[in-house]
């Protein structure tokens, strides 16, 4: 190729990294599990970086900026109490919506379910407002699960039986519940002594989850979360019916032949994602609300669709992305009062990093190597492929 | 009703299904060729939020649209970089998009709510505006409502006619086959990506220029995925769509002059719930109608492609 192979080598080597000829991509045989749990990690390293010149463009000083947005929430004791009270709904949504979203099943109208199963929780508490009695809550949450489950029905039986897009209809469901706990809020649940504000009474104790650290809000809520995240990780592993679930994602066909059903696993993927999204729809308004308003939720149930990819749609895994998107709420908050960011940072950044979670599972999908035919002949460009 | 007052009505239903069929329309010709991008009200939205800034900001409402369909095709750029060349999934990809989107406009547009904005001119032809009922109804809007009367038809033409258009439906029913005999199935989805970011661009400005006009978190209220399930209402066909986006646009401002007449004991937020109700009974009585079967979604919907070597 060259009388000088040494310096002609050296010259086709700097070429060559910046010549996608010189690239090799090809889809890897195995996923390589460490690879898989890694790159969460480096899309929220990305996200951190991509955030640093987000509030440099703004004018804020960024290192000030990121310290109020992701470290100084996490130094007080009731900031790490408010991590985990916005961590519990979203934990509790993400590990539901992780089933459904491993069997193919998109319900992304968690935000309904769970304003119904505040409705449902809620118009318990009021209705046996002056009763102080022991069952209110458990019963709540009962009624609770139930409101998420019908409403999660809807979009399950128009799928099973007319075979439409469930993300569609949960969704257009979603602007339904809202639209409906507002009409409530306005109209028959108002508080009569509230002076017209569009709210109900302040829930009665009996109403109220019980604070497990006195000063804070943490509640009860949080610990279920945890509860529920074990629990389904072992119904996943364990049973039959997660090993459908799992089979039916991964491998379609065969779960035809081992005669799985596709429309019962629908039907349990939506029943459990909108039962735990309901229940923690109650535990927002029976925990840090204590009462029902025109908006229960700040988007808990569409930030949960990340939490559930991020923690890879694990359970255990989930745990830990519910408790990094829940500092991007308080963080959100804190930056607000501390520098002035505006409150909408935090969908940027909850957009950002999904964003960079999903190209980062390139790198798990595929390999990307160094072409050797490519460096035999840089000069002459050849196809990407 | 006076026919002054029917003209008023019908024009409230143009302005209403126009922003609609724009997004719509998009997203017909991205599903055509075998992409699903949910992330349309993301790119609906920071359309909206551009084109409201630059309008207020340059004072001129031409570059105001023009920005809103870029920011509508740069949001399209980020979905085809992941799903295209990165070959992630689809369906979480766009719902980043949608979630990116409504954060980044809520972001840009803090310093632009309650500003008012000078409305886009209307095209008025002297004598033939002032005609009785079709005077204001045929002549007499802004550009942006004839522009999309007449995407439609483009769009027609060039799926059913054109080469370009039939190379992006191949590539749609298959991508293997399309690939193997020399087309650039990447290539073509980019385009037509990118061609459904900047209507659905288009749509937002229209809503934040015209049809509103004012700029508003959210103000986009959910069109986005209406203008989806439109696409599977109209079976990716062009002139079913604009049918479509205007039985929508009526069922919106039918729910609004409910609302606005009283005399029904109806709480408003019920009203308001029909346009998202209509949604759902409208897929369902298509998935479900005589007709099914006959849907005609491309084959290679929603499918990641990567060529091999």
């Amino acid at each position: 190729m060259s009388l000088n192979p040494g310096a002609a080598g050296n010259r086709l080597v700097v070429y060559s990294i910046f010549n996608p000829a010189s690239w090799k991509i090809e889809p890897r045989r195995e996923i390589p599990q460490g690879l898989l749990y890694a790159t969460p990690l480096l899309a929220v390293v990305l996200t951190v970086v991509a955030g640093f010149f987000i509030f440099l463009s703004m004018g804020y000083n960024p290192f000030l900026a990121l310290y109020h947005f992701f470290v100084s929430p996490l130094l007080t004791l009731y900031g790490l109490s408010e991590l985990l009270v916005k961590a519990g709904p979203l934990i509790m949504i993400g590990v539901g919506l992780a089933v459904g979203f491993r069997a193919n099943v998109w319900n992304i109208g968690a935000e309904g379910q769970l304003t119904l199963g505040a409705i449902t929780g809620g118009v318990i508490a009021l209705a046996f407002w002056n009763e102080e009695t022991w069952w209110t809550l458990p019963l709540m949450c009962i009624c609770a699960i139930a409101g998420g489950m019908a409403y999660a029905a809807i979009p399950a039986f128009l799928r099973t039986r007319f075979n439409v897009n469930e993300i569609l209809t949960s969704l257009m469901l979603t602007y339904v519940a809202t639209l409906f706990l507002s009409t409530l809020v306005y109209g028959p649940l108002k508080d009569p002594l509230g002076f017209n504000f569009p709210q109900s009474r302040m829930f009665g104790d009996a109403a109220l989850l019980p604070i497990l650290l006195e000063g804070t809000r943490l509640h009860l809520g949080g610990a279920i979360a945890l509860a529920i995240a074990v629990a389904v990780w072992v119904l996943m592993t364990f049973t039959i019916v997660g090993f459908q679930v799992r089979v039916l994602g991964q491998a379609p066909a065969a779960a035809r032949y081992a005669g799985f059903s596709g429309k019962r696993i629908v039907w349990f993927c939506l029943l459990l994602s909108g039962g735990l999204a309901g229940l923690a729809g109650t535990f927002e308004v029976a925990g840090p609300i204590g009462q029902l308003v025109p908006v229960i939720s700040p988007g808990y149930g569409f930030t949960a669709i990340i939490v559930a990819f991020l923690g890879r749609l694990h359970p255990l895994g989930i745990i830990l992305s519910g408790l990094v998107m829940a500092l991007s709420y308080i963080g959100g908050e804190n930056a607000q009062v501390q520098v002035g960011l505006p409150q909408a940072v935090t969908g940027v950044f909850q957009g950002l990093l999904l964003f960079f979670l999903l190209a980062s599972d390139f790198l798990v999908r595929y390999r990307v190597r160094r072409n050797p035919a490519a460096l035999r002949h840089a000069p002459q460009a050849q196809p990407a492929e | 009703m006076p026919i002054d007052a029917v003209a008023l009505v019908l024009l409230t239903v143009i302005g209403s299904a126009t922003p609609l069929l724009f997004a719509a329309l998009g997203e017909l010709v991205v599903e055509k060729s075998g992409v699903l991008n949910l992330g349309v009200e993301g790119m609906m939205i920071l359309g909206a939020v551009a084109a409201f800034g630059v309008a207020v900001t340059t004072g001129s409402g031409t570059l105001g649209v023009l920005a809103g369909a870029a920011a509508g095709m740069a949001m399209a750029f980020i979905f085809g970089v992941l799903t295209l060349t990165l070959a992630a999934n689809q369906v979480a990809t766009g719902l980043a998009l949608t979630i990116f989107g409504l954060g980044l406009s809520s972001l840009i547009g803090v310093g632009f709510i309650g500003i008012p904005v000078e409305p886009l001119p209307k095209l008025a032809l002297p004598g033939l505006s002032d005609l009785p009922l079709i005077g204001p109804l045929i002549f007499g809007h802004d550009a942006l409502i004839y522009l999309s009367i007449f995407a439609v038809a483009a769009v027609a033409w060039f799926l059913k006619k054109s080469r370009a258009g039939m190379i992006l439906r191949a590539v749609g029913e298959s991508d293997i086959s399309a690939h193997s005999i020399g087309y650039d199935v990447i290539a073509v989805r980019y385009r037509a990506v990118l061609f459904g970011g900047a209507m659905a661009g288009l749509g937002g400005a229209f809503l934040s220029l015209v049809y509103t006009p004012l700029w508003n978190e959210g103000m986009t209220a959910g069109r986005g995925w209406i203008a989806l399930a439109l696409v599977v209402f109209a079976s990716w066909r062009p002139w079913r769509l604009l049918a479509g986006a205007y039985l929508f646009g009526g069922v919106t401002i039918l729910q609004l002059y409910m609302q606005g007449a009283g005399g029904f004991d109806i709480p408003a937020q019920v009203m308001s719930m029909l346009p998202y109700l209509a949604t759902i009974l409208v897929l369902t009585i298509i998935a479900a109608g005589p007709w099914k079967g006959r849907l005609d979604a491309p084959a290679c919907l929603g499918k990641p492609f990567r060529p091999s070597t």
